[in-house]
Formats: structure tokens, sequence, C-alpha cells
């Protein structure tokens, strides 16, 4: 293979400053003692100010609680179904699946909305954590199933056919034989799973309740407002935190 | 295995259809319903909300929604193309290249949001630079606004463009790029006939997958288009809350789906293996 032209290594440079200039000068400025865009020497302020507002540690608490939440439920429901596809393809999930995960957020936001609001018509339940909670796994088991199903790909299926000849029964040959293989891929698709749950805002607005603010509700709110160093410093935390996340996830897939 | 195998589909089955195509059925029926006194539903069965969806104040927000995205995804296109072929030539170092492009895509959405509010603001980085360097007397308005919008939807979907394209890229033969340079074509000339053409599925795959968010995008015209770059999720998100005109409200959801759904065949036409 030729050796690259110079040309399009200068563009990819250019390309990547703009993926991710942006975030780090958000992240610089987080710790400028000025409120303004002109840098006026190092300070933590913004940062002790994020938390010591009781509003942004209440929602990071419900964010925190939600995610856990959905993230334990879509792991378990999305790697059983990804196996299950393994063994035999259904269309049908998989398609639904699949219009699941492009489906705009906000149509899944409005319909979840008018669901909720026709079930309480018949229970004496209302918006909260629990209806949240619910949105969130409906949309991280597509993702969960997918990163899961890139793993069971690389399995053999014959480890499982051993397994069964030798007297183990279909649980144990899931439980003992494949689920061991494939865990690396379940952790990753379970970290995803917690950022994007984490992070939702178009959906969890629409079916949070009073007590149910989340995160990313109290940062779009300051935001609509427009600028606020305090923001800057929680999204560089968030940044951090979910960048982590990511590279391990990204390490376990391809492991 | 079927025994064990039903139940392990069970629990998504369950999830998919009560929290997923059941809501999506409930909207089907509001769409069709009449908007009551007090923002409730009640009959007629009517697709008089579809009729409204031409009405110029909604068909211009309809006809914005398209060109804005369509235009994010050409300039997603021509962005991405460029960066998908450095990546793909790039040797041992192409999955290092490659997490570069994924992981500000993993980042939270909301704060890439917010990082261009930051950047493009009267008084933010680009307008106070700009203004050192004495190019400008005041402040560029460069925030709420549609090319804001645009920039912002680029800005974060141009992942969505290269993942495609790489994908191409990495199976294409070089073995035809060498026999294209000894039959005497030029790079230019080998970009242009050999590889554009062989890469049409990833760039196919690349603009579906970068129009259809753009058409739903909420949160980007919200925070950067700021009131004057209202788009169909807008449109959408308003009349659920503010407007209460759930019948419209649905109407416009479901159209959109249809778009989305359209889309997705032409796509699944060919390459639906690559999907799931």
């Amino acid at each position: 293979m030729k050796r690259k032209t110079p040309a399009l290594a200068i563009y990819a440079l250019a390309a990547y400053l703009f993926l991710h200039l942006p975030l780090l000068i958000l992240a610089v400025f987080s710790f400028n003692s000025s409120r303004f865009t002109v840098w006026q020497g190092f300070s933590l302020n913004w940062y002790g100010a994020a938390l010591n507002d009781s509003q942004l540690i209440e929602s990071s608490w419900n964010s925190l609680i939600i995610a856990i939440f959905a993230t334990a439920v879509s792991t378990v429901f999305g790697t059983l179904c990804a196996y299950g596809l393994w063994k035999r393809n259904s269309k049908p999930l998989a398609t639904s699946l699949y219009l699941n995960l492009v489906t705009p957020e906000i149509v899944t936001g409005i319909s979840l909305l008018a669901f909720y609001q026709w079930i309480f018509r018949f229970l004496r339940v209302q918006l909260g954590m629990h209806t949240v909670i619910l949105a969130h796994v409906a949309f991280s088991i597509a993702y969960v199933v997918i990163v899961v199903m890139a793993r069971l790909r690389t399995v053999d299926v014959r480890l499982e056919e051993a397994a069964l000849d030798l007297g183990a029964n279909e649980w144990q040959a899931f439980r003992y034989v494949t689920l061991p293989a494939i865990l690396p891929g379940v952790v990753a698709a379970a970290l995803l799973a917690f950022t994007v749950s984490f992070d939702d805002y178009v959906i969890t607005s629409l079916v949070a309740g009073v007590n149910s603010e989340t995160l990313p509700m109290v940062i779009y709110a300051i935001a609509r407002r427009g600028v606020n160093p305090i923001v800057n410093a929680i999204s560089a935390l968030i940044v951090v935190g979910f960048g982590c996340l990511i590279m391990i996830s990204q390490r376990l897939q391809s492991t | 295995m079927n025994r064990l195998r039903a139940w392990f589909l069970a629990p998504t089955w369950t999830v998919m259809v009560t929290l997923f195509l059941a809501p999506l059925a409930i909207i089907l029926a509001y769409s069709l319903l009449t908007r009551g006194a007090y923002g409730g539903l009640s009959p007629p069965w009517t697709a008089e909300s579809y009729g409204r969806l031409v009405d110029p104040i909604y068909f211009v927000i309809l006809w914005r929604s398209f060109w804005i995205a369509g235009l994010s995804t050409v300039v997603c296109l021509l962005l991405g193309f460029p960066l998908a072929l450095f990546i793909s030539r790039s040797g041992p170092r192409k999955n290092l290249y490659l997490s570069l492009v994924i992981l500000p895509f993993w980042t939270s959405f909301l704060i890439r949001t917010y990082a261009w509010m930051f950047l493009l603001r009267d008084t933010g980085l680009v307008n106070t630079f700009l203004e050192k360097l004495g190019l400008i007397q005041g402040p560029l308005p460069l925030l709420y606004n549609n090319f804001a919008v645009i920039l912002g939807l680029v800005y974060g979907y141009l992942p969505f463009m290269v993942l495609p394209l790489y994908a191409t890229l990495e199976r294409l033969d070089p073995n035809l790029l060498e026999a294209a340079a000894d039959l005497g074509a030029k790079p230019g000339i080998t970009l242009l006939r050999v590889i554009l053409p062989l890469c049409e599925p990833g760039i196919r795959a690349g603009s579906i997958l970068v129009f259809i968010p753009c058409l739903g995008a909420y949160l980007t015209p919200d925070l950067l288009g700021g009131g004057k770059s209202v788009m169909i999720g807008n449109l959408i998100q308003n009349q659920f809350t503010t407007a209460r005109d759930w019948p419209f409200g649905a109407a416009v959801a479901l159209v959109l789906m249809a778009v989305v759904m359209t889309l997705l065949m032409i796509l699944a036409g060919r390459d639906s293996e690559d999907l799931l």
C-alpha cells in the first residue's frame, strides 16, 4: 500500500479537533475563576458550587438510581434475548428491537406518556421514578442485545453441543459454557446501557413526575437560560466519568 | 432447545410489546380522535389531524426539518468520507483512530450540544476570539439560527456516517486500486471512478443513519435554534405539552415514523443482515 497522502492526514487532524476540541474547551473553562469566557486564572469555585447545589445533588442521585435499576433489568433481559436470538433468529422480535433503536426519541417519549396516562385511568399510580425506569429499560434493551449479539457471534456453537452431549441440560450449557464466554460483552453492554440511561433527557423529561427530576433535566433547565460555568463543571465530571466507562466498554468488547 | 429459548425471549418480548408497540398503537388511535374541551380526547373518529399537516404554519416546519436534516446529512458525508478513508488507510493504528470517532458519540449528547452554546453565543469563545483579533466589531449572530442547528447535528451524528463508510472502505479489495493505478488512473480518478462507486452501500447506510436522527431531532433545535428553527420534534413536543393538542401531535409523530420506516426499508433492501 502507498504511503497516505499528507493532505489526508492534515484533514483527519482537523476533523479530530472538530470532534474533541469543543468538549475540551468546555472542560478547560470549568476551571476559570471568572464566569465570562475570558481566562482569569485557575479555580475550583464552580466545582465547589456544583457540589453544594442541593438540586444538582438530588437529581444526580435520582439519575444514578434510575440508571442502576434500568441497567440491571435491561442487561439481564437483553442478554437472555440475544442468546435466544442467537440460537434461532426471530424476525419479528429483531425487527421490533431495531425499530425501537431508530425511533426518534421524541416519538418514543410521547407514546410512552400517552400510554402511561391511559394506564393511569385504571390504576392508582402517577408519573415518578418507576415510570422513568420502565421507559429507560424499554429504550436500552436494544443496545444490550446488539453488543451481546456481537460477542455471541464469536462463540463456537460446538462448545455447547459438547456440553449437552456430556449430559448438561440446556440451562447448564448456557450458565456454565456460553455465559462465561460472553461475560466481557455483557459487562460492556451494561456499561453502555448505563451511560445511555444516565444521559437521556428527551424521553425522561416527558415521563418524569415531580419527584423524579434527573441530572440531565436540571442541566437542560440551566442551559436553556444561558451559559453557566456550573454546567461546565458538571459537564467535565460527566464527560470524564462517561469517557472511562466507554473506554472500559470498548476494551471489553475487543478482548 | 425450543422450550428454554421461548423463556429467554419472553422478558424482552413483554417489554417490547407493552412499552414500545402498545404505546405506538395508542398514538395511532389518538391521532384519529378529536381534541376534547379541556385537552382531552373524544370521538368522533376522524383523519382531520392529518389534514392539518398541510396548513402553511405547520408545513413550513416540516419543510424546514427536511432541508436541515438533508443538508446536515450532505455535510456529514463530505466531512466523513475523507476521515473514513484516512482511518481505513492508517494500518495498525486503525482501532485507535476509530475509537477516537466513537468516543465523543457515547459522551453525553446534551453536554455536546451545550458545548456549542458555550462556543457560539455572543460572548462565547469564537466571538471573543474574533473580536480580540480585531476581525469583527460586534459579535456575529452564531447561535439561535439554522446554522447553529446544522452545526450541532453534524457534530452529533458524524460518527454515524464515518462507521458505515469505514466498514465498506475496509472491505474494498486493494487489488482493484492497484489495477486502476497500473492502468494509468491518477489517484483522483481512482477515487471518483473506483472507490466511490464501490462505497455506495456505505454511503447509503451512513446517509440514512444520519438523516433519521436529524429529522427527528428535538434537543439540538431547541437549544441551538432557540425558537427560530423549530423542527418536527419540537412541534410534536409542543402539541403534547403546551398546546395540549394530542391528536395533532400524535398525527405528526406517526408521519415522522412513516418516513423513518420507509427509509429503513430502503436501507434494509440490500444489506439488512448487517443491521442486527
